[in-house]
């Protein structure tokens, strides 16, 4: 299956501390890749490398098998990567119609609407209820403020907000971290449509029994390294979380679990 | 609630509820409250302090604030009566230069909110006694008198239905539908209230937070700048301690508006109610024959009741 995202060779240092120590990482077409790693893996400085928030050492990073070179999140933006963050990054006083369109607001034409960059509320009314729509998010009214909406229906807004302006890819960190099971599941099966819609998905999460629930295959970062990528549909998760910890080394394991 | 009503500006029920109180408590205690003359004056007593509070207003509304306001109208006032009446500079020259005098302080206190990163308190206390004190050195705390015309025709007033509406009056309305609209209709204006509400939030969306708050302090700077202009013509004297009442009064108008001291929540139209509701107060109070030192303490209980009203409110909503 064609590769959209990959990242070669990565290396980043801070001072003495070597967090990425030559990683790999390749995201296929039309899937949910789960990024799974202990503390101190290099998991974390992986995702930022590939959203922009930091410059990698060395190594290099391809987009649709095009070098790109990443200064800041808004360059990974403009390239078409969206993120979205465990922490409810959403304006809570702001409709949700406003939070979706936030930086990227459509304004009427004209010399007059440019230049002042008057909105165009009713489009962009009408662009949020339809994207909510198409990803089944049940509510209602796109002009009430996200303050009045659960912990699980933000974290929605958020992600329909990266699926709405992602052209290749959606990174997730730890997007259910802060919810609760039921809150958590929506998010996930949220996820799972964003995959659906042809949207290659990126979820970094700690929560082993998600990223079994939805992962198409699972990315272990070990020691600043890829340890592996493994099947989620015929590894156990035991063994995955051995081959985490370092408790197994890849070749322990049979061949026909790595994906 | 449906949403079309929602978003109407009057949303804000509260201040509207305390002025009309407050209208209707006065009218019982004076014969002369009720009458459209006397709520002209009303009118003309707010003008600077409303001018100055729709700076206030964009500064709190990115959860920021600003103690300088009434100080930097001053220094503005200073040097455009200054410049025009003693060095006899041409009208647009010395307003020019005088704005920018206003605008320049606004920067300052932009770039040490967002470059330093000190919190708009500590910075704006500073530029408060450093405003004051380059007023003070700047015309060696002497008032200008001798206005030319030009410069009190803000001043000047016009029949309307029996009552006198001053020109600086209509000006400080005007002002405030612009800067509603500005804040309701464009981008820049929804930007400002995602900084106060989200500051991390708005960064990660893409806008350029830094650049929003400078924004936001050099408009109102410039909004001090015209306010000086409304102190010149309506006082009539260049007065090196103006702006002193304003400068804590604008706080309040924008309190009792029902903005929120946190940020990211208000509409500036009712900053000019909240203005308005001061002015009642005093005016309401001055003919009850109340000394002016108790009109004071009224109103810091007014602020104090209005801060705790919006606090319970909102731990109701939630």
């Amino acid at each position: 299956m064609k590769i959209v995202f990959e990242a070669r060779n990565i290396v980043k240092r801070y001072g003495g501390v070597t967090a990425l120590d030559g990683a790999d990482f390749a995201l296929r077409e039309g899937e949910i890749l789960a990024v799974i790693g202990d503390n101190g893996a290099g998991k974390s400085t992986l995702i930022k490398a590939l959203s922009g928030a930091i410059i990698p050492d060395s190594g290099e990073i391809l987009l649709d098998g095009k070098q790109v070179h990443f200064r800041s999140p808004p360059d990974a933006r403009a390239a078409g990567i969206e993120t979205v963050y465990q922490d409810l990054a959403v304006a809570p006083a702001m409709t949700i119609a406003e939070n979706l369109f936030l930086g990227r607001e459509i304004t009427m034409g004209g010399a007059i609407g440019r230049v002042l960059k008057i909105l165009d509320k009713k489009e962009m009314l009408a662009q949020a209820t339809q994207r909510m729509a198409d990803l089944k998010v049940g509510i209602r009214s796109m002009t009430q403020a996200v303050e009045t909406l659960s912990g699980g229906q933000r974290q929605c807004v958020a992600v329909a907000r990266a699926a709405a302006f992602a052209q290749h890819v959606v990174i997730m960190d730890e997007p259910t971290a802060a919810l609760g099971v039921k809150e958590g599941n929506m998010v996930l099966e949220m996820i799972r449509r964003v995959r659906d819609r042809g949207l290659p998905v990126i979820l970094i999460s700690h929560n082993m029994p998600h990223v079994f629930e939805i992962a198409d295959r699972i990315h272990i970062q070990r020691l600043g390294k890829r340890a592996a990528v493994v099947n989620p549909k015929k590894i156990s998760m035991s063994d995955t979380v051995a081959i985490m910890t370092g408790a197994k080394s890849v070749e322990e394991i049979s061949p026909e679990l790595l994906a | 609630m449906n949403d079309r009503l929602k978003n109407l500006p009057w949303t804000t029920l509260g201040p509207w509820l305390a002025l009309l109180a407050a209208c209707a408590f006065f009218a019982t205690q004076s014969d002369r409250f009720l009458s459209a003359e006397n709520f002209s004056l009303i009118l003309q007593q707010v003008m600077v302090v409303g001018v100055i509070a729709i700076g206030q207003s964009l500064i709190i509304l990115t959860a920021g604030i600003d103690l300088s306001c009434g100080f930097v109208m001053a220094l503005g006032a200073m040097v455009i009566s200054k410049l025009a009446v003693e060095s006899g500079l041409h009208p647009a020259l010395a307003v020019s230069l005088g704005l920018l005098a206003t605008c320049a302080f606004g920067l300052l206190n932009g770039l040490l909110v967002t470059k330093a990163k000190l919190p708009p308190f500590i910075v704006t206390l500073g530029t408060m006694n450093i405003a004051f004190a380059t007023t003070q050195l700047y015309t060696s705390s002497a008032s200008v008198t001798d206005l030319p015309d030009w410069m009190t025709a803000l001043g000047a007033t016009f029949s309307l239905g029996g009552a006198q509406v001053s020109i600086g009056t209509c000006l400080m309305i005007v002002l405030y539908i612009l800067v509603w609209r500005f804040l309701q209709d464009t981008a820049t204006g929804r930007h400002i209230y995602a900084v106060g509400n989200h500051a991390e939030a708005s960064r990660l969306s893409g806008i350029r937070v830094d650049r929003v708050l400078i924004g936001v302090y050099v408009a109102a700077g410039f909004f001090y700048g015209l306010a000086a202009l409304v102190s010149l013509a309506r006082t009539g004297i260049g007065d090196p301690q103006a702006g002193q009442t304003e400068n804590l009064d604008s706080i309040t108008a924008v309190v009792l508006g029902g903005t929120s001291l946190f940020g990211g929540r208000g509409i500036i139209l009712g900053t000019l109610i909240g203005a308005i509701i001061v002015g009642v107060f005093r005016n309401g109070l001055t003919l009850m024959g109340v000394p002016s030192v108790v009109q004071t303490l009224i109103t810091g209980v007014l602020v104090i009741l209005a801060v705790a009203v919006d606090q319970f409110s909102r731990r109701g909503a939630r």
